[in-house]
């Protein structure tokens, strides 16, 4: 017996959709800080936790398709729900259900009348995203990109009083935007002048030549790097991050950049026919350059929300090195390793999203409690923050790729395909890819530096500003509730990568036409990549293995010593007056790096004279790059523009004449 | 059944020879210093007395500070245990392959330096500082070294690599040559050893190590000294694994363990001996020409990568 009514995955998720847009406006017209605190919020969650359900569901099944009577006349919106928007979609999902559920404590001081709006735009937010994710035609995929950068545009400026704020939005809509052209453009490539209809199903069907899918791959590859934070697109990030609320930034770093990713990989790998091999050394190379630099300036970085939008630029390229590769093997036609090395990007990508939601849902609450983000002035607040300070620090080992968690399953699985690329046709490759692989290990140590750091400073040592600290708080429990849900989530990618790989699977099947199998055929505890012979990595084992050292020397020293402990300040070498400034501050402890990569950095010092009565001194490291490449860009831009202005007398009878000459002119030629 | 039986004899013979091997360098730095030492079982003395002793804390020191010692401890005896010294036949070895051994000395750094910031006094920020800075350019150059290794015996697992080397016939290989020097150089700096750090002073200029662990005393220090030997010897056992893997006992050869056990004490004298000489005739560096020498390492590492690629396997 067929059942009468079947309710597919995608069906679920509109209805997720939709209930989310609900709420939103429930919100907003509620304007009740209680309410939507209290209840929207977390019935957010529940959201999202359907949808990640449905994704789950999706991922296994075939794909949903459906078509929407709503849109422009002739032009209805397609939906598609397969393997790769499925996968997304589980991102989306299941990161924002930590958030929301943080959102739910964080905002309880919001007065009403901000919070119903920013619960709107947060909910729009998520809406747009999720469209993004199941857009199956050209316009329809604007509309929802569009959706989303506008509400993150006014989510990023809540705080719209500050200057500051107001700049980085501004900054942020206008890279947005310029990357949206691209986009747009690279659709109409596709579309390819045939009359069609804008689908993704047409535009499968195009057949272009190898240097229109190389005008398609770059312009995609310009229009979404604008959205990730690829170099040299990556200026709104480390302004725009720091100025919007944490949750929100939590989203746009966790979720909203890897929309970005699902946007390169859809194009690339599922519009495209054609791949050609140096799209995949460029991609490999711009991915590089984006790591390093991103980790290089996060380790100078004194704001601690500024230092993780640098630790995100550098997370996302090193997702980019994860497509680049991949792309590189499926030219040459070795799927297996190509599925492994997407596995590697989508793994991260991930992971990324829970560890860093997880991070900067931190700051928002280091903020909460003391108003300060320089790191600065921080300092001892796993004394005050118990609670907060093992949950971040979770996230931080993470981050800093560390086994037996998360981050490390996904560089290690890089590492791997780095290993074995060996055997490429093109010798020029065989020598990039050693010199990627130094270059991608080098960058996730120095990921490791900069945790130390954030981690360090903030929560470690003692407080460089005792009256910040006096009335910080601890976490509350819906804040508690969203971390920890993210810190399990980072556990348990890391500890059964097995179990997650079988799902992303599914992905690379659509993708490669190949999946990862070998990697689960010796069981769900061992993850092993094309050979057991060639690699295993077992991190139940590692894990179960380090906590049964800790337990059995735990269990010897108690039964052996005495125990006797005396507390007693700390050894002051001599010199009775150690105070709390004489730690080290952010800079300090970035100073080793900035040293030695003194190139890279534009350092502005102003070091006081031994007369001044009141030295002052200020340190403070520039992006090179705006002063190379944006600045430029925009004196450029007012030079043009003044030139046009000289057109515009604002006098009528001018303007007539313009109008006179322009139709001589017309006769002259069109005849 | 071998298997495990092997794997518990390992993880008891490291966690009781380490301190030994440490004693062994010290003597033999002590005779090289017309010093006649203090023997090679000053170690076990050392551990006992800390043993003994009362802890002192610091007033503001956090549960993250009491907890470190556990895990450096245990990473530490489970990195050296891993390495397969006198037998291949491992069950824990499968694993952790190389990338996720550096992925364990990399974890109890960063505890490490988390811990020496925890109490908040200047020396410890600056050790912590220090450890990190050693260690970012230090783990990318083991990682290369290993990578060489992999490349080599197509595998990035300990026992294959193993294996592989140990069955092929002598002959050296250019690209492993310059893996081997960057290897010393790795295991010099990330054992705080001279030229990078000098285990035997307090100096405030020069320490990095120590300074990292002033707050630390009795059991917790103990444990922390032991951790420092199992780095050593675990250090010491990867180079026997890559560049010198003769004599390791095959997966099922239970006769040629005693042999085995024989050759690596040997080895163990022998390296001991050769570590301390190059103790002895380098010198300390200033520490901002740490980097330039960690910088070394890490492109002879690359170094032998690229001639791998360049000469053909």
């Amino acid at each position: 017996m067929t059942p009468v009514f079947t309710l597919l995955p995608l069906d679920i998720a509109l209805g997720v959709i939709v209930y989310w847009l609900l709420l939103g406006f429930a919100g907003l017209f509620s304007q009740n800080s209680r309410f939507i605190t209290r209840f929207i919020f977390p019935a957010a969650a529940l959201g999202s936790l359907l949808l990640a359900a449905a994704a789950v569901v999706s991922l296994v099944g075939a794909a949903n398709v459906a078509v929407l009577p709503i849109g422009l006349p002739l032009l209805p919106f397609h939906l598609r729900l397969d393997a790769l928007s499925a996968f997304f979609m589980l991102l989306l999902g299941a990161a924002s259900i930590g958030i929301s559920l943080y959102s739910a404590g964080y905002f309880r001081d919001m007065p009403g009348n901000t919070l119903g709006l920013l619960c709107f735009e947060y909910h729009v937010f998520l809406v747009g995203m999720a469209l993004v994710f199941i857009a199956d035609d050209a316009y329809m995929f604007m509309v929802a990109w569009e959706t989303m950068a506008l509400s993150s545009y006014f989510l990023v400026t809540t705080d719209h009083h500050i200057a500051e704020t107001r700049r980085a939005g501004f900054l942020y809509l206008l890279i947005a935007h310029i990357g949206a052209i691209a986009i747009l453009m690279a659709f109409g490539v596709m579309q390819n002048g045939v009359h069609g209809d804008y689908t993704f199903a047409s535009m499968r069907q195009s057949e272009l030549t190898a240097f229109w899918s190389s005008v398609v791959f770059l312009l995609a590859l310009f229009g979404f790097g604008a959205k990730a934070g690829i170099l040299p697109l990556h200026a709104w990030l480390p302004e725009a991050h720091p100025a919007a609320p944490s949750p929100v930034s939590a989203m746009m770093s966790g979720i909203m950049l890897k929309t970005a990713i699902y946007g390169i990989l859809r194009v690339s790998f599922d519009l495209l026919h054609v791949q050609l091999w140096w799209w995949g050394a460029t991609a490999l190379v711009i991915g590089l350059i984006t790591a390093l630099f991103g980790v290089l300036f996060a380790s100078v970085q004194t704001d601690m929300k500024r230092l993780l939008a640098y630790s995100s630029i550098e997370n996302i390229g090193i997702i980019m090195v994860g497509i680049g590769l991949t792309i590189i093997f499926h030219t040459f036609h070795k799927d297996e390793l190509a599925a492994l090395a997407l596995t590697a990007a989508l793994y991260h990508s991930l992971n990324h999203a829970f560890m860093k939601s997880l991070l900067f849902l931190g700051t928002g609450s280091v903020l909460h409690a003391t108003g300060e983000r320089n790191l600065g002035k921080l300092g001892g607040l796993i004394q005050h923050m118990p609670k907060l300070a093992l949950l971040v620090l979770i996230g931080a080992l993470a981050l800093a790729g560390l086994p037996p968690l998360n981050g490390f399953v996904s560089e290690w699985l890089l590492l791997q395909a780095f290993l074995l690329s060996p055997g490429l046709p093109n010798t020029y490759l065989n020598m990039l890819v050693p010199i990627a692989a130094a270059a991608l290990a080098l960058a996730t140590a120095l990921a490791a530096y900069v945790m130390v750091k954030f981690y360090g400073i903030i929560f470690l040592g003692r407080p460089r500003e005792a009256n910040l600290v006096e009335h910080a708080h601890d976490v509350g429990i819906w804040e508690w509730l969203g971390l920890a849900w993210l810190a399990v989530g980072c556990i348990a990618l890391g500890i059964f990568p097995v179990y997650f790989i079988t799902h992303i699977d599914f992905v690379t099947q659509m993708l490669m036409g190949h999946d990862l199998g070998t990697a689960t055929q010796h069981g769900w505890m061992w993850l092993t990549p094309i050979e057991s012979e060639r690699a295993s990595y077992n991190p139940l084992i590692l894990f179960g293995a380090i906590v049964t050292g800790v337990m059995f020397t735990l269990y010897l020293v108690k039964k052996f010593y005495h125990g006797r402990i005396r507390r007693s300040a700390p050894w002051d070498c001599g010199f009775p007056e150690q105070t709390a400034r004489m730690q080290d501050t952010a800079e300090g402890f970035g100073q080793p790096i900035r040293q030695i990569f003194d190139m890279f950095f534009g350092v502005i010092r102003e070091v006081p004279t031994p007369f001044d009565k009141k030295p002052h001194y200020h340190g403070e490291t520039r992006d090179l790059l705006w002063d190379w490449c944006y600045v430029p860009i925009a004196v450029l831009t007012e030079k043009i523009s003044a030139l046009i202005g000289k057109l515009q007398h604002g006098r009528i009878n001018i303007y007539l004449l313009y109008s006179f000459a322009t139709l001589l002119v017309l006769l002259a030629f069109v005849r | 059944m071998n298997g495990i039986f092997l794997q518990l004899f390992q993880n008891t013979l490291v966690v009781l020879l380490a301190p030994l091997f440490l004693g062994w360098v010290n003597q033999c730095r002590a005779v090289l210093q017309n010093r006649s030492g203090a023997g090679v079982l000053q170690p076990y003395r050392n551990l006992i007395k800390l043993f003994h002793k009362d802890a002192v804390l610091a007033n503001n020191a956090s549960p993250l500070f009491r907890f470190t010692p556990y895990i450096l401890f245990s990473s530490m005896w489970l990195a050296a245990s891993l390495v397969p010294v006198i037998a291949t036949d491992l069950p824990l070895s499968p694993a952790v392959d190389v990338i996720a051994l550096v992925g364990i000395f990399a974890l109890a750094r960063v505890f490490i330096s988390l811990a020496a910031m925890d109490i908040g006094t200047s020396f410890g920020t600056l050790g912590a500082r220090r450890e990190m800075l050693v260690g970012f350019l230090a783990e990318p150059a083991l990682l290369m070294v290993f990578f060489t290794a992999a490349l080599i015996s197509h595998s990035t697992s300990l026992v294959t690599i193993v294996a592989t080397f140990a069955h092929k016939p002598f002959l050296i290989y250019p690209s492993l040559s310059f893996a081997a020097i960057a290897f010393v150089m790795v295991l010099l700096a990330e054992n705080a050893r001279i030229p990078v750090d000098n285990p035997a002073t307090h100096l405030e200029l020069t320490m990095i190590h120590e300074a990292m662990i002033l707050e630390y005393s009795a059991r917790h220090l103990a444990l922390i000294e032991w951790a420092s030997a199992l780095k050593l010897f675990a250090y010491t056992t990867i180079g026997f694994a890559l560049f010198m893997p003769w004599g390791i006992a095959e997966a099922g050869n239970m006769t040629a363990i005693p042999l085995a056990l024989a050759l690596l004490l040997l080895k163990l004298l022998a390296a001991g001996a050769a570590l301390a000489l190059l103790e002895t005739v380098s010198t300390k560096m200033r520490i901002f020409r740490v980097p330039e020498f960690m910088g070394t390492a890490f492109m002879l590492s690359v170094l032998g990568m690229l001639i791998h690629f360049l000469l053909g396997s």
